[in-house]
């Protein structure tokens, strides 16, 4: 059964709820036996279909954040443009970002539009080897929201890992909303017998952020995510002018790194703040093709270098230039 | 910290019946500064003498606590509802967040949408704020369960004022913005403006500006979608350092530029809303 079944109330907590048949909204659904009796709360047979999809992906990371704003679709584009640079590697970006979905404008094929066939959504292609998915394409005009209650979202996401048609990957990255919801549940719930490589946290240095991402950590720790590692953005910028150094998001509680050593995690980098990243971003360019001697574009490929070594059993990935 | 005593308003037609006016604060995007914009403008708007109130709706991160200085605090119940938090004896400044229902304030909520549905509808109506000028609604990110249930919640109990827009400079922000204009005009929800933070940043030692998130996004905006501009703000690590330290940036740095763009924004907002 659909998760929000098209007969069902305005506040239909969703027919894979513990709530479902069960909250004042579903009094009068048509399915509401039905979902009291536990029948819809059977395993999502999708899970299965994912998890056999998602066999010919030899690696999946997220990219999370507990904070808004930190750069992780920032981050998730350019990890995706460096593992790309190896032309013999197959990479995608899925984009569940479903209100907020930065990813086509990011990678430069915002108004590209997907299309269907026999073998699913085919996605789009930013370069041979470079696929892209995001609801944003499903959108027909840059001003159209979407406003979607979290069943909706869930059922979106479960389209994109069982409809999309990848072919074979060697990298899906998946970049996420803030939060801890909907989403982020979905994906773990969606991908859960899929086997993912782990996630990438971003945060800023400052500790509004790093609340927020120590609370995304325990996400991880709860659904036995495991962590790549932790990525400071936005750490440090240096005046084009004379050069000096200010701290514009500081540390007030020792950053990313003190959070990493007080949480047993791996820092992978610091990626300092470049005015030249945003423009990239806007112009949906790579920031690192554009400029790659500038210190951020340094610091994102000794950043990106550790990812692709996630799986020490099977082969080792070198990035390459 | 003040020890809040339990006896609170009991208002009848509800617990928003003696709040004057309710403006959400949103925007498409996160970490454009919603919390922090919330949070000074509420300490410019208590510096010209108003009563004011936050409602923090970021059940996933909800930062104003801490912006504030309040830290962790309990809540108490009164024949009303809850007890909000204020911030100093005078009561000129009142807080309501699910930072402070939580036992360990690094437990993530991982919820879904009902459930935050459900939370945000009784933030709306159980909380007794008593006399308010102003309430403050601060958002997470985005057009879904959160944004729908404060506006469906607060709609049947009081007028909605309007909602201020947050973005930063770039197109990355102002393209998430523009879906949440539209999420605006589908609710029916008056925009009363839109802020550009994070709008250029002048180096402390040299004093050249530098654009770092771009420029113009905000104006270009308002223009494109025919909203008022309300201003902008600069990047200041200072008002970063104050809000990360609870500290009030107005007391602290009455004569910077930021202040000063901070405070045409509430009076502006004031104007607006006094004219409504």
């Amino acid at each position: 059964m659909a998760d929000v079944p098209s007969d069902a109330p305005q506040h239909c907590p969703g027919t894979s709820s513990e709530q479902a048949g069960k909250t004042s909204s579903c009094q009068g659904c048509p399915n509401q036996n039905l979902c009291a009796s536990g029948a819809t709360k059977a395993p999502d047979p999708a899970i299965e279909e994912i998890a056999v999809k998602m066999l010919s992906v030899k690696h999946k990371i997220l990219v999370l954040s507990g904070k808004g704003g930190v750069g992780k679709s920032t981050f998730s584009a350019h990890l995706a443009h460096a593992l790309a640079g190896d032309s013999n590697k197959e990479v995608a970006l899925l984009d569940v970002d479903i209100c907020g979905p930065s990813i086509p404008r990011i990678m430069g094929v915002e108004g590209e539009q997907v299309h269907q066939s026999g073998s699913g959504w085919s996605p789009v292609y930013v370069e041979d080897n470079l696929a892209v998915m995001s609801i944003g394409f499903l959108l027909s005009s840059p001003d159209d929201a979407v406003i979607w209650r979290g069943p909706k979202k869930n059922g979106m996401i479960k389209q994109f890992l069982r409809d999309v048609d990848w072919g074979d990957l060697d990298y899906l990255v998946v970049d996420t909303p803030p939060g801890t919801s909907d989403e982020h549940l979905s994906i773990v719930q969606y991908l859960s017998s899929a086997h993912i490589d782990g996630a990438v946290i971003i945060t800023t240095p400052q500790e509004v952020s790093l609340q927020d991402v120590r609370k995304e950590i325990r996400f991880c720790r709860k659904v036995k995510l495991p962590i790549i590692g932790v990525v400071e953005n936005m750490s440090g910028f240096v005046c084009p002018k004379c050069k000096n150094t200010s701290e514009i998001f500081p540390s007030t509680t020792g950053g990313a790194e003190r959070m990493c050593e007080e949480m047993n995690l791996t820092l992978l980098g610091r990626i300092p703040l470049d005015p030249r990243i945003g423009k990239s971003c806007d112009e949906g360019k790579s920031f690192l093709a554009e400029f790659p001697e500038s210190p951020a574009a340094l610091a994102y490929r000794s950043v990106v270098h550790v990812p692709t070594h996630t799986d020490t059993h099977t082969e080792t990935h070198a990035y390459t230039h | 910290m003040e020890q809040n005593n339990v006896t609170c308003f009991s208002a009848e037609g509800g617990n928003l019946a003696l709040v004057k006016h309710v403006v959400l604060i949103l925007s498409g995007k996160g970490g454009v500064g919603k919390s922090t914009l919330t949070t000074e403008l509420a300490l410019a708007l208590r510096h010209t003498g108003k009563k004011v109130g936050i409602l923090d709706v970021d059940l996933c991160g909800p930062s104003i606590p801490r912006m504030l200085g309040v830290g962790r605090q309990e809540v108490h119940q009164c024949d009303s509802g809850w007890v909000p938090v204020y911030t100093d004896a005078q009561k000129s400044l009142a807080l309501m967040s699910i930072g402070f229902l939580l036992e360990d304030p690094d437990e993530a909520v991982v919820w879904r949408g009902p459930k935050k549905t459900a939370l945000i509808g009784q933030f709306v109506s159980d909380v007794a704020w008593g006399e308010l000028d102003v309430l403050l609604v601060d958002t997470p990110p985005g057009t879904s369960d959160e944004h729908l249930a404060v506006l469906e919640n607060l709609k049947k109990q009081h007028k909605v004022d309007g909602a201020i827009l947050v973005t930063t400079p770039q197109a990355v922000s102002t393209g998430d913005v523009r879906r949440e204009i539209t999420f605006c005009k589908k609710t029916g929800l008056s925009i009363l403006g839109i802020v550009e933070n994070m709008s250029g940043f002048v180096c402390p030692h040299c004093s050249e500006c530098s654009n770092i998130f771009s420029k113009g996004g905000g104006e270009e905006l308002a223009k494109l979608t025919g909203s008022i501009y309300l201003g902008a703000v600069p990047l200041d690590p200072l008002l970063c350092t104050s809000i990360e330290e609870g500290k009030d940036f107005i007391q602290t740095f009455p004569d910077s530029a930021t202040f000063s763009a901070i405070n045409i924004i509430a009076q502006t907002l004031l104007t607006c809303l006094q004219n409504s």
